[in-house]
């Protein structure tokens, strides 16, 4: 009862949250509630007992990822007016088509979805049982072929945004390393002997 | 020792990840600005990998990890289909990128990481490596479409096909988790078998399978999924147009046939209906549209669009027919592509692209040899025999007839029809055309001679088909093992 009930407060939070990121207008918001639907999301993994994955979207997302996205968010000068251009326009086309699609999904599965579900309910399993422990095994006997892939993945992930990001531009002014370690006191300072100013005063000749 | 042997149907994949990682290693060292030891390397891989594909080819069936790789007799063929088709990339793009200077080390190293996607796609036989085979292949190819970055136009069509792409592999992931949900494997075999013993959730499955096929099509580059193709295709510098446009549709074939005819074989009355109307509308459009274009580049892209429609046709006509001329077709389209951008690159030099039609006008007089190749190439394409381009079609028109589907046959050779006029205005402009420029064709003597066996190839396989007919369905028969 009580699983329930925290389901439904972590169901109606994901949807809120997600509505709002959506519809929010800033997109500092619109990151920060999308976090929230994240985290409530993590906590109905949690009523699913995959205590792993719901750490690691934490960690992961809503701790990298999303930071990292709120940086960029940031800096980027977003012009908000300039992406609603055009917004009520099309919006009765889109209502027509997403209306479209709604209705067809209707006519083709009438009243099949509630009569039946299909879905079994969660494998319970003793308290002693280690989510993220299974999860290794897995990953390391029965899944190692695409986990090796993945990281493969991630190795052409390197070598693409190396690729895309490391080019030298005509005209930049970049820092060479070997001369800046290799120059002299005379590169730097020169040393002019000038003769002294005379108009400047009689006292200062005196002195001298 | 037993460890490794296990792996066995494996080391073509092995050696090429531990190639490229040391090609990525040693193209740093590599001084010379033309990358000639770097490029020597990579041929050597792919040739490398074919002996390896060869020998340690075995009669039958093997799966591996888990039921996650399958080698037979269709993976091996694929798979150096795949080698021979990069191999000839490289060749025809090496001068086309060097004036460029865009032959470098990370252009070789994707191509191949690409191969390695393509590889893991085409010997797949459980969703998660089809995807990340996919993925593998799809990052590659979408990073060397954005390498010329002072290019716009190259730019905007990286974003494009990076967007869309994202957007195709989203599709096929929702359609999959429909699946995994309603059969409860991700395995090719057993989604196959749950579906044939009957799943209490028939909607759930052919919404997946909507999904699955929606995104196929998009990588497929097919009507209405094929917004992507004509910008991409024209947008990207050739030689990375040319790699796009090859390899990746044998491993595009080798997906749907994993995915559909192999996964989703019990579902067949559903997904046929669906390709029907895609391979209709694509082999209309794809011709139609094709007439008005003045890029050789974009008319090849609504070319490819057409041709993916007629391998759709060879596809849901089903059986060794169907399957082996669909295959047969996917080869020779293939080849038929390297030679047409081969062509574009050959006939472009430095600050210039061959790529209008105007570039092609009395070709005949400047160069009879490369013209007579273009006209072989172009009659190919069109269909016209003797050359091997009508052989693919007449096989998979005879599939489609066998099955019954006399409308559909008669439409495909009606838009063929069409779509011949505007390779056969190619062959009008070469011949009768008086060239706009009289700037002489300089010859790599490499790529002069691999247009030569280009074109010759394409008649020769016309003249006597038999052979690689034989092997497309003798490999398709004991993939799938039908009888």
């Amino acid at each position: 009862m009580t699983e329930t009930l925290v389901f439904y407060l972590f169901a109606a939070m994901t949807v809120l949250a997600a509505l709002r990121v959506i519809t929010a207008r800033n997109p500092v918001q619109a990151a920060l509630f999308l976090v929230l639907a994240f985290c409530s999301m993590a906590g109905i993994w949690l009523l699913l007992e995959a205590e792993f994955l719901a750490m690691t979207l934490i960690l992961v997302y809503v701790g990298a990822v999303m930071v990292l996205f709120l940086f960029v968010v940031m800096m980027l000068d977003i012009d908000l007016e300039q992406l609603r251009e055009g917004f009520w326009r099309w919006f009765p086309f889109g209502i027509l088509l997403a209306a479209v699609m709604v209705g067809e999904m209707f006519w083709v599965l009438g009243n099949r979805l509630t009569a039946e579900s299909g879905l079994s309910t969660v494998v319970q399993h003793a308290a002693d049982y280690s989510n993220t422990k299974e999860l290794g095994r897995l990953i390391y006997t029965d899944y190692v072929y695409p986990f090796e892939l993945a990281a493969v993945l991630l190795l052409i992930a390197i070598v693409a945004a190396i690729a895309l990001t490391l080019r030298r531009r005509k005209g930049t002014k970049t820092q060479v390393v070997s001369q800046q370690i290799a120059v002299k006191r005379e590169d730097r300072v020169r040393l002019v002997s000038m003769p002294a100013e005379s108009k400047i005063g009689s006292a200062k000749k005196q002195e001298r | 020792m037993s460890f490794l042997s296990t792996l066995l149907p494996a080391y073509a994949e092995i050696f090429l990840l531990v190639m490229v990682s040391v090609i990525l290693i040693v193209d740093l060292f590599v001084v010379n600005q033309n990358k000639t030891l770097t490029y020597v390397l990579v041929q050597l891989t792919l040739l490398g990998c074919s002996l390896i594909t060869v020998s340690t080819h075995q009669p039958g069936v093997a799966h591996l990890f888990n039921n996650m790789y399958v080698d037979d007799l269709m993976s091996d063929v694929l798979k150096l289909f795949c080698y021979l088709a990069l191999s000839m990339m490289l060749v025809y793009s090496r001068n086309y990128l060097m004036v460029r200077g865009l032959f470098t080390g990370e252009f070789m190293v994707l191509a191949l990481f690409s191969l390695l996607g393509m590889m893991v796609m085409i010997s797949a036989s459980h969703f998660l490596t089809l995807y990340l085979g996919l993925e593998l292949m799809s990052l590659a190819l979408y990073a060397m479409v954005a390498l010329q970055r002072d290019s716009a136009i190259a730019t905007e069509a990286a974003m494009k096909y990076f967007i869309l792409g994202a957007l195709a592999s989203g599709l096929l992931l929702y359609g999959m988790s429909m699946l995994y949900g309603a059969t409860g494997s991700l395995e090719v075999a057993a989604v196959s078998n749950a579906i044939t013993h009957g799943v209490p959730n028939k909607e759930l499955l052919v919404f997946g399978l909507v999904f699955v096929v929606a995104g196929l099509a998009f990588k497929l580059g097919v009507v209405p999924f094929h917004m992507w193709v004509p910008d991409v295709y024209h947008g990207a510098p050739t030689a990375m147009t040319m790699l796009i446009g090859t390899a990746p549709k044998l491993a595009a074939f080798a997906f749907v046939m994993r995915i559909l005819a192999e996964g989703l074989q019990p579902l067949v009355m559903h997904w046929s209906s669906m390709l029907e109307i895609l391979a209709v509308l694509s082999m209309a459009l794809g011709n139609i549209t094709a007439i008005a274009q003045t890029n050789l580049k974009r008319m090849f892209a609504y070319s490819t669009i057409a041709h993916m429609g007629f391998l759709l046709l060879g596809v849901l006509s089903g059986g060794i027919d169907g399957y082996g001329s669909a295959m047969f077709y996917a080869v020779i389209y293939v080849l038929m592509t390297l030679g047409g951008f081969g062509m574009i690159m050959l006939l472009s030099r430095e600050g210039f692209e061959a790529d209008t039609l105007n570039d092609f006008k009395g070709l005949n007089q400047r160069s009879p040899w490369l013209a007579f190749m273009m006209m072989l190439l172009m009659f190919s394409m069109a269909g016209i025999p003797p050359t091997v381009g009508f052989y693919a079609k007449l096989s998979v028109l005879s599939a489609v007839v066998n099955t019954g589907h006399i409308p559909l046959a008669v439409f495909a050779v009606l838009v063929s029809l069409i779509g011949a006029f505007y390779y056969l205005r190619i062959v009008k402009l070469m011949y009768f055309d008086a060239p706009e420029s009289h700037v002489p064709i300089t010859l790599q003597p490499d790529s002069g001679i691999l247009i030569s066996f280009n074109g010759v190839a394409v008649l020769l396989l016309g003249i006597i088909p038999g052979n690689l007919m034989s092997v497309c369905a003798v490999s398709v028969q004991q993939s799938l093992l039908l009888h």
